[in-house]
């Protein structure tokens, strides 16, 4: 098979004559390139324009013909916004209800993946299809509901009230079940004779093995809850406790079309933590978000 | 011996118990069968929990809000039966908002699939820079849908945007994208086209990497041109990458939300109100939970006939391979 990999690419159909056919891949992979290049100046090119024009002088912003390269750096952009909202408050609103929401969520889905691999209860088959069940549930169907929930609990604006309703694990759960299952049974038979519990064995046999899952978990779970949005707008009333992609929309509907600097300064602070966490773990990323699709 | 006599007995020979349940009789092994039980229940109760309360009960709940009449505020839910859904049906404007989101459905989708395909195509060719072109595409993906809508209407603006210096070398002066109801959904579907493509092609780039290569060849020597066999061999062969594509887009597109409400906000007038934006706006700022509740309904429903299909269709692959 692999031998053959090669082989496959470098000839052209056969019979082709040899300088005419060498002419034509290259202009065949000259073109190919061409098309890499657009594809990578597509997705690139608004990133690029919002963070050279974040960094734009008002005059530079509010010009035509387009200064592609911004003349001084302004940086002022990220203080106005910063003063025209609380973007320190958003950061940390953002903060904890993404990094308590995973530390919780991801807990919960290790002992419960856990269970279903490890440990016995009559009708746990059925049991597993009643949780996967709760992925098909849109978020749109829960909004009333869970409004009431936490209005009731008294948790409008406050961080709880913003964590709990995303606290069930279906997606996460799934995959580090998918993972434990394929742990080496004879580890745990060892452990058992040693005489280690069970919570015992998750924490110091089965964490450890399970890393690369855990991590793509919790990273795509952290990067879901950073990024959510009608949730913490419905459950959010005051500036105080807004997460930073509601503040970037009250920020826009402030400032309006007449202001474009801070507010792409604060679309920039909104997405530079994502873009800096997702090419440092993009191997985990891409895997977590792409699952599902190979089965 | 009674059952608590062996539970006292049990609990004498606790310490050494790894070792001593391997050889104890039946009864201890049902002992410790259901101390096991316990246990389960005990490691799967919080997940379950939140699952329950945030996310079953709330069907059931919403079910019952959309029979009822209700502001959010006053204290009595009136019930009316199936009137919300029967005014909802009636309503032009609210089959309006239908086939506004069919439209954006399919935009996304079908441009999705076809461009993702594409690019995807590209990517599995032997070049230098595809795993960085692989990485950049997906990166939109990833990002906030609030800050991708407050970008692109900058990207958009006709005076200032983006769009703008593009567009005059064609001698085509940039449209009011966002604020002109002939353009405001197609201005969406781009959007949305920048942010999720990346993701189709990285999945369907996966699918090419583990195709059969001996096909390929057989075909090559047949003298198959590169369009035929993309035609008769690789998209056939694609075909269960595709399937799953197609219902997870088409899931995820149906709850599209935080784009809009940034960008456009429904509008103007109703020319981006789709479902998902109808359930918000009704709910929490029309405060009318029972047309909103029985918006949500009907959203629940197609996409549970959609990911049935699924169920079916995959069910039939296991038959037939």
């Amino acid at each position: 098979m692999s031998t053959l990999d090669t082989a496959t690419r470098s000839p052209g159909a056969p019979g082709t004559a040899g300088s005419t056919g060498t002419v034509r891949r290259r202009a065949g992979r000259a073109g190919l390139y061409v098309l890499l290049v657009l594809v990578a100046a597509v997705t690139a090119g608004p990133l690029y324009w919002l963070v050279s024009s974040a960094l734009k002088t008002t005059p530079d912003i509010y010009s035509y013909p387009t200064h592609w390269i911004p003349t001084d750096l302004r940086w002022s952009n990220f203080t106005d916004a910063w003063n025209a909202a609380p973007f320190g408050r958003f950061f940390l609103n953002s903060l904890v209800v993404s990094v308590v929401g995973t530390a919780i969520e991801l807990c919960a889905a290790l002992l419960c993946a856990y269970a279903f691999v490890f440990l016995p209860f009559p009708g746990k088959r059925v049991l597993f299809m009643v949780l996967l069940g709760a992925m098909m549930v849109p978020g749109h169907v829960t909004l009333l509901p869970n409004f009431l929930t936490v209005a009731q609990l008294g948790w409008v604006n406050t961080w709880a009230g913003l964590i709990a309703p995303g606290l069930g694990s279906v997606f996460g759960t799934f995959l580090l079940r998918q993972h434990m299952l394929t742990l080496p049974k004879e580890v745990m038979e060892a452990a058992e004779l040693d005489g280690a519990g069970h919570l015992r064995r998750l924490v110091t046999i089965v964490l450890p093995m399970s890393r690369p899952m855990v991590v793509t978990v919790a990273v795509v779970v952290m990067v879901t809850k950073w990024n959510d949005f009608i949730w913490p707008l419905i459950v959010t009333s005051s500036a105080e406790m807004r997460t930073l992609p509601i503040g970037l929309l009250f920020l826009k509907n402030q400032e309006g079309f007449s202001n474009w600097g801070p507010i792409l300064a604060g679309t920039v602070m909104v997405i530079v933590p994502v873009l800096v966490v997702f090419f440092l773990a993009q191997r985990h990323i891409i895997a977590g978000l792409t699952q599902g699709a190979g089965k | 011996m009674t059952v608590t006599d062996a539970q006292r007995g049990g609990s004498v020979a606790a310490p050494p118990r790894a070792a001593s349940a391997q050889d104890a009789g039946p009864r201890a092994r049902a002992r410790r069968r259901r101390r096991d039980h316990l246990l389960f229940a005990a490691f799967a109760a919080p997940n379950f929990f939140f699952l329950l309360v945030f996310a079953y009960w709330p069907v059931v709940y919403n079910g019952y809000l959309s029979l009822t009449d209700w502001d959010m505020i006053s204290p009595v839910k009136k019930f009316v039966g199936l009137t919300n859904y029967v005014d909802l049906i009636a309503d032009p404007d609210f089959r309006g908002t239908l086939w506004t989101t069919v439209l954006f459905v399919v935009g996304i989708v079908a441009g999705g699939m076809v461009l993702g395909l594409a690019i995807a195509l590209l990517l599995n060719q032997k070049l230098r820079g595809t795993r960085v072109v692989r990485t950049l595409t997906f990166a939109p993906y990833v990002l906030s849908g609030a800050a991708v809508g407050t970008l692109w209407l900058f990207v958009f603006d006709p005076n200032y945007g983006l769009i703008r210096p593009l567009m005059a070398p064609l001698g085509l002066t940039a449209p009011a994208m966002m604020t002109d109801s002939k353009w405001s959904l197609f201005g969406l579907v781009v959007v949305y086209l920048w942010k999720n493509t990346g993701f189709v092609a990285v999945v369907y780039l996966a699918g090419l990497q583990s195709m059969p290569r001996d096909v390929y060849e057989a075909a090559a020597l047949d003298g198959a041109s590169a369009w035929t066999r993309l035609r008769r061999i690789t998209v056939p062969l694609l075909s269960p990458v595709t399937f799953f594509l197609l219902v997870t887009s088409v899931i995820t597109t149906f709850q599209a939300f935080d784009v809009i409400a940034v960008m456009t906000g429904g509008g103007p007038g109703t020319s981006t109100s789709i479902l998902s934006w109808f359930i918000y706006d009704q709910g929490f700022r029309a405060f009318d939970a029972g047309r909103s509740a029985a918006g949500a309904m009907i959203m629940f429903v197609v996409l549970l006939l959609i990911t049935g299909l699924q169920a079916r269709y995959l069910e039939r692959k296991v038959h037939y391979q």
